[in-house]
């Protein structure tokens, strides 16, 4: 079994006043994968650094098993790593790439072939071992780089940091259900980087955001979609993200230029009222007539939807036109699913009372 | 000003780069190339720009053969992936740049680099230095010093691939809108299809050195002219099954027979291939035509506002679209129906059978 602790671990690189890692408490579990989203200077490659050892904390301490790592070497913590730009022996067969690690560790010649005959089957490369490493596609090369790490019998954990950026899109999809068949096969603890939140959220049980160096919410896919803890999140993550807008709170009404948005719940207790409130385009929808009076700015046909942009006032707003419903110009009314509607004071969610 | 591309060929090595691509593009809309890598995206580009020579065929500006003539000599503008400024210079003076080369006037120069500035939203950063940017307001500049001098063509060369996801999707969001202003002719390659719909105008699609299609984006996007098109332009992968229509019914793979319906009930009897996109398979619930068939489901990813339901069948996998966050039990079995109505039908040969009614 494997499992990584970190214990208030924080970090500040030399001679910058600010920190790139504010304290992180987080235990990391075998067999889950984890991806670490958010914007470039956001601290996920921090952190993922000094999970694998290329860095060390300013404070706090790595635990694997238990076992204090903090100071250890990457050689000595049984991680595999995966990168931007495949990293394999271009002169190398595929098998004698996929051997390598082994060999270095002396492991019997008919126990490598085994093992690396298992490895390239899972990873779709039985064809490709007697081929030289350089006449791959990227995307290959990709695999055999995940093949060196995954050939260990001994580890702990698949670090990955952003390892689709040089892949197509189309053949991005098969590597994401590539590494999700690794992962089930596996039972591997993984950790995935990226600025990606369609990978993040395809690839992970649970996605740790993170912004200006602080964890702004873990929680699973659905959880950050549907109800997301941090005005950021909401924002980040979605295409177009959530619609935030500043709004004067009275009890269960929400004042938005000049207009009354019934909340659903009730916040009484909110300080002058001040407050954002935020809903996902997806939950919001045009209709012809009825709903919150807004202007037509445009509409786009995105192929398996069509989203609108509209302005409240002075605030611009994104929502769905539902299929069917025929949208020109100039007025129409804003309907918003009042479950998916959500308050927040200081960038943070408010829960209201429901009853 | 328009510029034509006639049965241009790249061969470089022994290697076909480019095949017979002729092309006319005109001033007023942006031309977007879509196409996978090494599809010639950036070789068409590079011959438009008069960087390389074809190896066949002829280019025309405005109708006049302008095969070989030097970038120099022609009035262009490039943006590319990587970003591309001088560092020593300040935003100000980097969009200022090809207009101090070309000599104007420094109130005019002014008055330029102050209405680039502010369509690119860059009027507070003037006085900074490359250096002190993000990737996002890098990529601003170079754009704001490839519309400023008002060149007769200006190449986007997958200019957001480097941005990260956000700011991809802001800059998306505003760049159909400083295009329009740019007045240039406009040609923009990028390897998504969502980029080049929310660019709109027009698109080519490309595949292994061929424009496959031409026309209005949507057109394109509803009524491909051959599955070539349809897979460059389907993200997630176009799904396909062969089907073989015999007397009002359908053979998938071995032995499933079903009602043809949809389109293809008008087809005549024959072997096809069948096109959807993944969200015209919907789990459960039928469509008012349907060609239904089991499987179940091997992985389910939620990507945000879309789940993406991979669900196994006795005919290949297939990758379907829900709308919102659904919880899929992996392994359950479901049954997957495809939309018969809105289906792409095409022969043997990839041609369209059917031309789809929502085009």
């Amino acid at each position: 079994m494997s499992r990584i602790t970190l214990e208030g671990i924080a970090h500040s690189y030399p001679r910058s006043a600010t920190m790139a890692l504010q304290p992180i408490d987080h235990v990391w579990e075998q067999g889950r994968a984890y991806a670490l989203l958010g914007p470039s200077g956001c601290g996920k490659t921090t952190l993922l650094n000094i999970i694998s050892g290329l860095i060390s904390p300013s404070q706090g301490r790595v635990l694997f098993d238990g076992r204090d790592v903090t100071q250890l070497p990457t050689e000595q913590r049984n991680i595999a790593q995966v990168f931007q730009f495949p990293v394999i022996y271009d002169t190398m067969t595929v098998a004698e790439n996929l051997a390598f690690p082994l060999k270095n560790r002396r492991m019997e010649r008919a126990a490598i072939k085994a093992r690396v005959a298992e490895i390239a089957d899972l990873l779709d490369l039985t064809n490709d071992l007697p081929r030289r490493a350089r006449a791959l596609t990227v995307e290959a090369k990709q695999k055999v780089s995940l093949g060196r790490g995954l050939v260990r019998a001994d580890v702990a954990a698949m670090l990955f940091d952003e390892p689709l950026t040089v892949i197509d899109p189309a053949l991005k999809w098969h590597l994401r259900s590539k590494l999700k068949a690794v992962h089930r096969a596996l039972d591997l603890l993984m950790i995935y980087v990226t600025h990606d939140q369609v990978e993040a959220l395809t690839f992970a049980d649970e996605v740790v955001v993170m912004k200006d160096g602080r964890v702004l919410q873990v929680a699973s896919p659905a959880q950050l979609f549907e109800r997301p803890e941090h005005t950021f999140v909401g924002y980040f993550i979605g295409s177009p993200g959530m619609n935030l807008i500043a709004a004067k709170i009275s009890d269960h009404v929400a004042h938005v230029s000049g207009h009354d948005i019934e909340l659903g719940a009730r916040y009484p207790k909110i300080k002058n009222g001040e407050a954002v409130i935020g809903f996902r385009p997806d939950f919001a929808s045009l209709v012809p007539e009825g709903g919150i009076p807004v202007q037509v700015r445009r509409v786009e046909d995105l192929g398996r939807r069509r989203l609108a942009r509209v302005a409240l006032g002075p605030h611009e707003i994104f929502a769905n036109v539902p299929e069917g419903v025929s949208i020109g110009g100039g007025q129409a009314g804003l309907t918003i699913q009042q479950d998916r509607l959500f308050v927040y004071v200081n960038d943070e969610l408010v829960l209201g009372d429901r009853r | 000003m328009s510029i034509s591309l006639e049965n241009v060929t790249v061969v470089s090595m022994g290697a076909s780069i480019v095949t017979d691509v002729s092309l006319t593009i005109e001033r007023g809309s942006i031309n977007v190339l879509l196409g996978p890598t090494l599809a010639g995206k950036t070789t068409l580009m590079r011959l438009m720009a008069g960087l390389d020579r074809p190896t066949g065929g002829r280019i025309l500006v405005d109708g006049q053969d302008a095969t070989g003539v030097p970038v120099r000599e022609r009035s262009v503008a490039m943006v590319y992936q990587q970003f591309m400024n001088y560092p020593s210079l300040t935003v100000y003076e980097n969009i200022a740049s090809p207009l101090r080369v070309a000599r104007l006037k420094a109130d005019e120069i002014d008055r330029r680099v102050q209405r680039a500035a502010a369509v690119l939203g860059l009027e507070p950063l003037l006085g900074r230095l490359p250096n002190q940017l993000s990737g996002g307001q890098q990529q601003r500049t170079a754009i704001a010093r490839a519309i400023v001098k008002n060149a007769e063509l200006v190449l986007f060369d997958e200019p957001l691939a480097n941005l990260d996801y956000k700011l991809r999707e802001e800059l998306r969001e505003e760049l159909p809108s400083i295009l329009r202003e740019a007045g240039s002719i406009l040609v923009y390659a990028t390897t998504e299809p969502l980029e080049a719909l929310l660019l709109g105008g027009l698109t080519a699609t490309l595949s292994q050195g061929r424009v496959v299609q031409f026309g209005p984006t949507p057109r394109v996007y509803h009524a491909p002219s051959s599955i070539d098109s349809a897979r460059v332009f389907s993200d997630p992968p176009l799904n396909e099954i062969t089907v073989i229509r015999q007397n009002g019914s359908l053979r998938l793979g071995q032995d499933l027979v079903v009602p043809a319906v949809g389109v293809t009930a008008a087809v005549p009897d024959g072997v096809y291939r069948v096109g959807f996109r993944g969200d015209l398979a919907r789990i459960g619930t039928a469509w008012p035509s349907s060609i239904s068939f089991s499987g179940r489901v091997a992985l389910a990813e939620i990507g945000g506002s879309e789940t993406f339901v991979h669900v196994e069948t006795g005919l290949g996998t297939f990758v379907c679209v829900e709308r919102g966050v659904s919880m899929r039990q992996l392994g359950q079995s479901v049954v997957l129906h495809v939309d018969a109505d809105r289906a792409f039908v095409f022969d043997e040969a990839g041609s369209p059978v059917v031309i789809a009614p929502n085009a």
